[in-house]
């Protein structure tokens, strides 16, 4: 990014945020609850874009790892665990089952690892629909409880927006610290080319299963979120049709950029609502959008608005690599 | 032993379908690099086609099976490379994957938007009869589903093995470059399996509609089900996707009858998982090396 552009990202910046604090006064509770589910899916996506974007490992099982989380919140919360336990388990064990996830990606590669994860994804939302014992099956765990907060009760719509954002927030900023660190550094090593990046000493096993396990453990979050924004869990939203959806949220807003996902959700989540009058238009119009940009654009809208912003030449060429490298991952193939 | 013996046939004419699809998704694979998720939209289109041609324009079946084929092998073959994989394989394989992400809900709204969302039920080939054969009752569907499975199947290796285009649509596979110095139009070859692989998925939509009536989620399962086969049995080998096929709708079948109905997707599941990670190139794959 050039420095001439830093204060009007900066001013950007601050005017969503103004507005993601202002609005809940100016929505009705439907319109906040969108706006939670939003900042929810969000936190899955930055997760898948972690794995995807920054490591380049193609993962279709993001959704199983958001429903993982949910029902862990919701059975465990119905039971009378407190919040906070549930939440700290949801993200754990999240991150547990996705570095035993990653374990398939140090043999296999590219399509092979979009079908194991595909199919994980499915396996898991038999579970969840067949398992009534633990799940409830296609009922489902209904009355999930909302946390309190230093004795603050969430249990508004407006409350719980601003616990969902306050946790969109903390997440954002631990990323953002990530990806600065040497270990977001040795995802893109791993993105670019992992031969080079293992001769250099990066430990790529060690960073593949981590990749998987952050951006687990990060749908397990979110989940752990889901749950009780919703206060109703069943298998139907868990399943590959979500997995498809983040990984189109992370690619549409901008693979491998990190307010990507943030956009990409913004898409998926937020405008179907104001576009409802067009009913199934809209999806139609969105499954043209996602074909538009591979053709004109893999890096996403955030790529497409780099090359708009930047004067041609040097950058172009720079975008050009990098949505190469961004969406392919294609280092060894 | 009654029993075995229908499950196994009923098994082997859904493989057989399911194999068709395989091979067509192979084939795109060993040519153009395409994966192409929307196979199994590709498959739940054309009943579509045929539906619109019945419904709307007031043809009989068969014409509209003709009319139906025609629009598939245009949209599904050659719009579909011009369109959508020539302008994306040169950013990469994922661009590609997620843009046939894209067409697939692409269909399925626009089916469900312009057609309806309900099951419709599908003329059958032939009449729902059984014949019986040395006491065991079979039914005549499933026969003649297998059997023209299979001649479309041998039609298209003797094709690929013993025909002049068939040889330079192999070597284009194999190495585009050598292929393109000895003057091969690799890029006709190329838009030859486009067309295959349409006819394929219109053959397959044709003799499955009717078990399974039509549906615009039905390409959800029907694609699933070809990668698996497709994998299962290889993933660059036209009789490997065959034999992975088979092999799905015998197992699927069975597991189905004696484990259990809820976890019946799960067998093929696991099936594919275990595949991937002991034998990534498939049962009759062979290693790929590809350098680039």
């Amino acid at each position: 990014m050039r420095p001439a552009r830093r204060p009007l990202m900066g001013i950007a910046l601050a005017l969503v945020f103004a507005f993601l604090l202002a609005a809940p006064f100016g929505f009705k509770p439907y319109g906040i609850f969108i706006l939670s589910m939003w900042a929810v899916m969000t936190i899955a996506a930055i997760g898948l874009n972690l794995t995807l974007g920054y490591a380049g490992q193609v993962s279709l099982a993001q959704a199983a790892f958001v429903g993982i989380g949910a029902y862990i919140t919701a059975y465990l919360t119905t039971r009378g665990w407190p919040f906070w336990s549930t939440y700290l388990l949801a993200g754990v064990s999240c991150f547990a089952i996705g570095w035993l996830l990653g374990y398939p990606a140090l043999r296999v590669q590219h399509h092979y690892l979009a079908f194991v994860t595909l199919a994980f994804n499915t396996l898991i939302y038999l579970i969840f629909r067949n398992e009534e014992w633990l799940t409830g099956g296609i009922y489902g765990i209904s009355n999930v409880p909302r946390p309190d907060v230093a004795g603050w009760s969430m249990n508004g719509p407006r409350q719980f927006y601003y616990f969902c954002l306050a946790h969109l927030a903390l997440v954002s900023l631990a990323t953002w610290w990530l990806i600065r660190s040497p270990w977001g550094r040795a995802f893109v090593a791993l993105r670019e080319n992992p031969v080079r990046a293992l001769s250099l000493g990066v430990d790529t096993r060690r960073y593949t299963l981590m990749a998987f396990a952050l951006g687990a453990g990060l749908g397990g979050i979110s989940g752990a979120l889901y749950a009780p924004l919703v206060q109703f869990v069943d298998p139907t939203p868990f399943a590959l049709g979500l997995s498809l959806n983040l990984l189109l949220m992370v690619v549409v807003g901008g693979s491998g950029y990190f307010f990507g996902p943030f956009l990409g959700a913004m898409v998926a989540v937020l405008l179907p609502e104001w576009l409802r009058f067009t009913e199934g238009f809209y999806l139609m119009g969105y499954a043209l959008l996602v074909m538009a940009l591979m053709v004109l654009c893999p890096a996403g809208l955030l790529g497409l608005l780099d090359r708009l912003t930047k004067p041609a030449g040097k950058s172009a060429e720079i975008s050009a690599t990098r949505s190469e490298a961004a969406v392919q991952g294609e280092g060894a193939r | 032993m009654a029993d075995i013996l229908q499950l196994l046939l009923a098994g082997l004419a859904t493989g057989a379908i399911y194999a068709l699809v395989a091979i067509g998704f192979t084939l795109l694979w060993q040519t153009s690099q395409t994966i192409n998720f929307a196979q199994g939209e590709f498959v739940m289109l054309p009943a579509f086609f045929v539906l619109v041609g019945m419904s709307y324009f007031g043809l009989s079946f068969w014409p509209a099976v003709a009319v139906g084929a025609v629009v598939s092998v245009v949209v599904l073959g050659f719009l579909f490379k011009r369109l959508i994989v020539d302008p994306v394989i040169r950013h990469g394989v994922l661009p590609l994957v997620i843009a046939t992400i894209g067409l697939a809900i692409f269909f399925k709204e626009a089916v469900r938007e312009f057609y309806g969302a309900d099951a419709q039920p599908f003329p059958p080939v032939v009449a729902a009869i059984d014949v019986t054969v040395f006491g065991v009752a079979l039914a005549v569907q499933s026969l003649v589903v297998l059997a023209i499975s299979i001649v479309a199947v041998a039609a298209l290796q003797l094709f690929l093995n013993h025909t002049l285009t068939g040889r330079c649509m192999q070597a284009s596979a194999q190495n585009p470059t050598v292929a393109r110095l000895l003057g091969i139009p690799v890029e006709r070859m190329i838009l030859y399996t486009f067309l295959i692989n349409a006819a394929l998925v219109t053959l397959a939509s044709i003799l499955i509609t009717p078990i399974y009536l039509a549906k615009f989620t039905n390409g959800e399962w029907l694609g699933l089900y070809a990668f698996i086969a497709a994998i299962v049995g290889g993933f660059n080998q036209v009789r490997g996707a065959l034999v992975g096929g088979l092999l799905l709708g015998v197992i699927d079948n069975f597991a189905a009858a004696y484990l259990s109905s809820q976890y019946r997707m799960a067998i093929p599941l696991l099936i594919l998982i275990v595949v991937i990670l002991v034998r990534p190139q498939g049962l009759l794959g062979r290693v790929e090396e590809r350098t680039v």
